[in-house]
């Protein structure tokens, strides 16, 4: 049994003809907290879907627990699924259901527990999220970021061994931040699970992260314990640790020289 | 001009592809639902919660059409009947129309317009907050678990809604034949009873209600999980749902009527 539980070898993937990963290496070892960052649009969500099996690679492979995701059959997709929760960016929560029956939703679809014993669970992860009290609320009655830790509380309602979290921090106040950056911790290291965490936010994830990979262009520019990155001098992690606008990451996406669209149709 | 010409003609190909590519796509999915139904049956609550917010919330909407219908029914029946000394055979005119066509049709167009619009709507909109892609991150398929469900609901109570239809009907035409007009009571009903036949009329009525509830809620969830996940493509989507139904319903209700009518 390899030491990974996910692995990434030579991963290419791409809509449409365009290639958003352009040979990708990555490895996740069972028990850590492992960080993917890089700027908007740089492939994170795709990264975790080509993980979860919902697309396929144009080249390379992704592994999980030993199995090569894509050459798996449906079933087998299914099957791996079981050991993976995810927290979807948008927290994509089931609007016709209450908050308490998103979070049993995995239990009854995969378990036949009995009623009282899914309360118990419901109410357990509910709590951890500090959302115990809002159990009978539906989706549209809480606020993003409320629904942002009822999709975690969802994601980790089956003790999966592999957890994603898009964007777990994005929208949350800084105290919950806080709170939620230590769950995911704390989750990680109870339930002997592997977290793969999509962010933004250097300071918090360098706190909690044991490995942290840079994504940009397609490719791994940076990687290392965030200690090795905090003292590195490449440009690109000096520039996305400090949140300087220049650098090899340009903010704008390409576009003609702004002056001449501007003055497009004048003379000057 | 050639170049127009030929514009307009790939256009018009490209158009002819797509529907025929999105009839292949909607005849894949109905073989998955068909497939995966044994699943749906198995949680059986989901149903019936779908046969509630599908064919119970339609009712009223149903039933008052209904109402109406058969009032016009008989009032236009009894115009033109009087003329030949045949009055009381309004009843059975009246209640053939609704068995054989009016019940089964109108309220399949109905529903494509009340149930139909909402299956389409919910569906895309699941789709386009990533619902159904969250539902299969949880290994649980949003075709046994959201499609297949919607699905049976709409084949279960279309045929209801119709019976319905048709008795609501026959009861307006009654109210408006004799105790309005004065037709013999005992005389509308009696030849009612006397000229509607079970094989021919009622059981042919229920096989076009349910070819309909196939029809129209395979459109209904086909145009919802097709839809682009934009609020544009919903939108459309919904659109979509209306025109095609109707068009599926008055299409099939012929291709049936020549089957059932023999000459
Ligand atoms: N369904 C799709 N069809 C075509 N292109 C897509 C699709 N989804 C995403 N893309 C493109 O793929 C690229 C990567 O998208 P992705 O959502 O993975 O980015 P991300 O790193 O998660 O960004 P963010 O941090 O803003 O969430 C983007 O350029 C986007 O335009
Ligand atoms: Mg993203």
């Amino acid at each position: 049994m390899s030491d990974n539980i996910v692995e990434i070898n030579d991963l290419s993937f791409g809509y449409n003809g365009r290639l958003i990963h352009k040979g990708i290496n990555m490895v996740f070892p069972r028990g850590k907290v492992i960080a993917i960052m890089g700027g908007s649009g740089s492939g994170k969500t795709t990264l975790l879907r080509l993980i979860g099996g919902q697309l396929r690679p144009v080249e390379g492979k992704v592994t999980v627990d030993n199995e090569i995701v894509h050459e798996q059959s449906r079933d087998g997709i299914y099957r791996l699924r079981r050991k993976m929760g995810m927290l979807f960016q948008f927290g994509a929560l089931f609007t016709d259901l209450s908050v308490f029956e998103n979070v049993a939703f995995p239990i009854r679809e995969h378990t036949n527990l009995p009623e009282s014993m899914i309360r118990d669970f419901v109410l357990l992860k509910l709590n951890a999220v500090g959302l115990r009290g809002a159990h009978n609320l539906m989706p549209t009655e809480l606020s993003g970021g409320m629904s942002r830790r009822v999709a975690l509380a969802r994601a980790v309602a089956l003790d999966p061994a592999i957890i994603m979290y898009d964007e777990p921090f994005a929208g949350l106040d800084p105290i919950s931040m806080g709170v939620i950056c230590n769950l995911i911790r704390r989750l990680n290291d109870a339930l002997g699970a592997t977290s793969i965490v999509v962010t933004h936010d250097v300071h918090e994830m360098f706190s909690i992260a044991d490995y942290v990979y840079f994504v940009s262009d397609g490719r791994v520019v940076a990687e290392g314990t965030p200690q090795e990155l905090k003292n590195s001098t490449a440009p690109f992690v000096h520039q996305f640790v400090h949140g300087e606008a220049d650098g090899p990451v340009p903010f704008h996406y390409p576009a003609p020289d702004f002056k001449s669209e501007l003055f497009r149709g004048y003379d000057v | 001009m050639f170049d127009r010409i030929g514009k307009a003609l790939s256009g018009t190909g490209h158009r002819i592809i797509d529907r025929i590519w999105r009839f292949g796509s909607a005849a894949r999915m109905f073989v998955y639902v068909l497939l995966s139904s044994a699943d749906s049956f198995k949680r059986i609550r989901i149903v019936t919660k779908e046969i509630y917010s599908t064919g119970v919330l339609s009712l009223v909407i149903i039933l008052v059409s209904a109402f109406f219908v058969g009032m016009v029914l008989a009032l236009q029946g009894y115009n033109t009947l009087q003329k030949y000394g045949s009055s009381e055979a309004i009843g059975v005119l009246v209640a053939l129309a609704l068995v054989r066509e009016l019940g089964p049709v109108v309220t399949a167009l109905l529903f494509a317009g009340r149930a139909g619009t909402a299956i389409t709507a919910e569906i895309g909109l699941m789709k386009t907050t990533e619902q159904l892609s969250a539902m299969e991150m949880m290994a649980v398929s949003p075709i046994s678990r959201v499609i297949a469900p919607r699905f049976w609901a709409g084949v279960i109570s279309m045929p209801i809604l119709a019976a319905l239809f048709s008795m609501v009907g026959i009861l307006g035409g009654y109210l408006v034949a004799v105790p309005i007009i004065g037709v013999d009571s005992g005389a509308f009903w009696s030849q009612m009873q006397a000229n509607v036949d079970f094989r021919d009329d009622i059981v042919n009525g229920i096989i076009k209600s349910v070819v309909f509830g196939v029809a129209c809620s395979m459109i209904a969830l086909f145009e919802g999980y097709d839809a682009p996940p934009t609020a544009e493509g919903v939108s459309r989507a919904t659109t979509r749902t209306v025109v095609n139904s109707s068009l599926a319903v008055l299409g099939l209700d012929f291709i049936l009527t020549s089957f059932m009518i023999h000459t």
